[in-house]
């Protein structure tokens, strides 16, 4: 078990820079997950851990040794790539003992490893055949193996799942998750899947623009997104943001359909928002409560159209010119044109600033609210 | 979906073929049968009388120790020429798809030789080695060696073994460059990241990887050193000092059209039909399952 410590990462690919400045503690054994759009820098990031694409600035350390000028093999790292990158001409056992090899572990060690490692991942009866002839999950086993023999300080993953069918993704992620377990070795992990992101990771760096938005656990940056963008990309369906224009001295919001409201946060000090002409409300589709009472509630929905999904309902529609979701529990109906009313706690309402896109914060410790925020 | 396509009328696919089939009977089947013919025949002196002897051309050529020792001058002199345009090729392959700025120059530079006529190629290689005026000859000989393949058996093999050999390094180095490039990257990240040197991941990942490659440009080259080397021999050697650079291709023209022992030559350009359908096979039957995975 190692930490990573990254600082001040950037890379450039002539004059254009894809990494800003980069900082990251990864404590040993954290599994740690890099999300983010294509393009937004995690694989590079990656790479440059691995040693496979030099660092322009910024220094990376493994194990508190500074690993900048280290070849790949020099690192004590292990990689899963994309494509498995198996060897084609070698069988599974050569693939998984090359590395042994390669450092000179004597015979009767190398096929111990091979074949406990083997063990671990329930290949033993592949060891003969060669990567042509195995199957996606198996082939995603091999390149596993591969990486374990070794017994490196850090694995490396770069979005190894998205080869695979959406139901292999879901039982290899487990896998993948059992083997940290097992195992514990520190792990970063890339992925553009927000659902891999949430379900393995210790702490998410979620990126944009090669810059990291936000560092945290899944629960952190599902529950208080540091921007528009963090709050955008985790979440399925994505969370509902409004438009609003700052009244009262911050004290109120003139929302797109014209409707004014008391700020449905709490713990906000309303002279934070006064010098601000508009914010964006940000609201999870989850965290929408109906309201039964017509005069209740902060957002009126007109409904556009609703999508059943057996368990709970999508209502979509719109407030104004903004898109909103909600997602109701139970399958039900609801009739376009209709108008709902919907309240959501005050922790669950983020205000955002509409120039920057950074959330601004209600409190620290955001005071649980039992009742529901109502307006008017 | 039936993606054939139809002609209006019947004898129009015939026209279109007509020209290939031609050429082909012409210029290929026509002299393959005039070969296999004259091949068992035997002609006197003066070309007056022609009898039918079976098989004594060959029988002949088995017991002639110049026939046999051209054999064996051939075989080096491939595996030479072989040996020498594939190592260089891939040699120089690896190193163009190692570099990032400029390969495209590197490419053409390296292609070039291959547009160059065998004949032509000869000729340029003569005039760097010519004994009183070539570049090479005189800087060789500024060195201390005697260079003078006019008279020099071995040193003549050599210059046409570099000269044949020039050429085909273009051939090989583009379908080496290529093979190397239809090798995933993450192959050798993963090569590198597992403990692997460059050496020892060109020896364990990339050379594997190539073998379909190398073993389709070791039928080309060998096929090429027998038989399309006669140009490069005529304009630099004619086969001599003595019979040292006679290979098979260039006896079969000297015993034929110089010789006019039209039987023993058609006996010879036989076998030679032989040996190439025999590689074409080998070829057709390896190369069509992929070599080695």
């Amino acid at each position: 078990m190692a930490n990573v410590a990254i600082r001040n990462i950037r890379k450039s690919y002539g004059k254009t820079q894809v990494i800003h400045g980069i900082d990251l503690k990864v404590e040993p054994g954290e599994f740690i997950v890099l999300v983010g759009p294509s393009g937004c820098g995690k694989s590079t990031l990656l790479r440059m851990i691995a040693g496979l694409e030099e660092i322009t600035s910024g220094e990376i350390q493994i194990a508190g040794r500074r690993v900048n000028e280290l070849e790949p093999r020099e690192r004590d790292i292990a990689m899963v790539f994309q494509n498995y990158a198996l060897y084609p001409h070698m069988t599974v056992y050569n693939n998984m003992a090359y590395g042994l090899r390669n450092r000179g572990y004597k015979k009767d060690v190398v096929d111990q490893e091979v074949r406990r490692a083997a063990e671990t991942l329930q290949i033993g009866d592949l060891l003969d055949r060669r990567p042509g002839q195995l199957s996606g999950g198996q082939r995603q086993r091999v390149a596993m193996g591969r990486c374990i023999v070794r017994h490196p300080s850090v694995f490396l993953f770069d979005e190894p799942l998205s080869n695979l069918d959406a139901k292999l993704r879901v039982q290899m992620r487990l896998e993948i998750r059992k083997l940290h377990q097992s195992q514990g070795v520190t792990s970063v992990y890339v992925t553009h899947d927000q659902v891999e992101a949430m379900t393995l990771a210790d702490r998410l760096v979620v990126m944009n623009a090669g810059v990291a938005e936000q560092i945290g656990t899944p629960l952190e940056v599902y529950d208080r997104p540091a921007s528009t963008f963090v709050a955008d990309f985790i979440g399925s369906p994505s969370m509902n943001f409004l438009n609003a224009q700052v009244i009262e001295h911050g004290k109120a919001l003139h929302l797109p359909d014209g409707r004014d409201v008391p700020l449905p946060v709490q713990g906000l000090d309303p002279e934070a928002l006064e010098n601000m002409a508009s914010v964006t409300v940000g609201v999870r589709p989850e965290n929408l409560k109906p309201i039964e009472d017509k005069g209740g509630g902060w957002l009126r929905l007109k409904v556009l159209m609703s999508e059943t999904l057996g368990a709970d309902t999508l209502v979509h529609g719109t407030v104004g010119d903004a898109q909103v979701t909600a997602r109701l529990p139970g399958a039900a109906t609801y009739a376009p044109d209709s108008l709902l009313a919907f309240g959501s706690k005050p922790e669950h309402t983020l205000l955002f600033d509409a120039g920057t896109g950074k959330r601004i914060d209600a409190s620290a410790s955001p005071a649980p609210a039992a009742t529901l925020a109502t307006g008017q | 979906m039936d993606t054939r396509v139809h002609f209006k009328s019947w004898w129009l696919p015939y026209a279109l073929l007509l020209p290939q089939v031609a050429v082909t009977l012409v210029f290929f089947i026509w002299p393959s049968v005039q070969a296999l013919h004259q091949s068992v025949l035997a002609q006197d002196v003066f070309g007056i009388t022609t009898r039918f002897v079976w098989f004594d051309n060959f029988i002949d050529l088995w017991y002639s120790r110049e026939y046999l020792r051209s054999f064996s001058r051939t075989l080096l002199f491939s595996f030479s020429v072989t040996f020498i345009a594939m190592s260089l090729g891939l040699l120089f392959a690896v190193l163009v798809d190692r570099i990032l700025k400029g390969s495209s120059g590197y490419k053409l530079l390296l292609t070039w030789p291959y547009a160059v006529a065998p004949a032509v190629a000869g000729v340029l290689w003569l005039f760097m080695f010519n004994t009183s005026t070539g570049v090479l000859a005189l800087t060789l000989r500024s060195m201390g060696i005697d260079w003078d393949h006019v008279i020099r058996g071995d040193q003549a093999m050599l210059l046409v073994i570099l000269a044949s050999a020039w050429r085909q390094i273009a051939y090989n180095f583009l379908f080496f460059l290529a093979g190397l490039q239809a090798i995933p990257r993450s192959l050798k990240e993963a090569a590198a990241i597992d403990g692997a040197g460059p050496v020892k991941r060109f020896w364990t990942i990339i050379f594997p990887l190539l073998a379909p490659t190398t073993f389709f440009l070791l039928v080309i080259n060998i096929v090429y050193a027998f038989f399309e080397t006669f140009g490069v021999i005529h304009a630099v050697t004619r086969g001599g000092p003595g019979q040292a650079t006679e290979i098979l291709v260039y006896k079969v023209y000297r015993d034929g059209f110089v010789g006019m022992d039209f039987g023993a030559s058609a006996a010879q350009s036989v076998i030679l039909m032989i040996l190439v359908i025999g590689l074409t096979a080998i070829q057709f039957k390896y190369l069509e399952r992929r070599v080695h995975y």
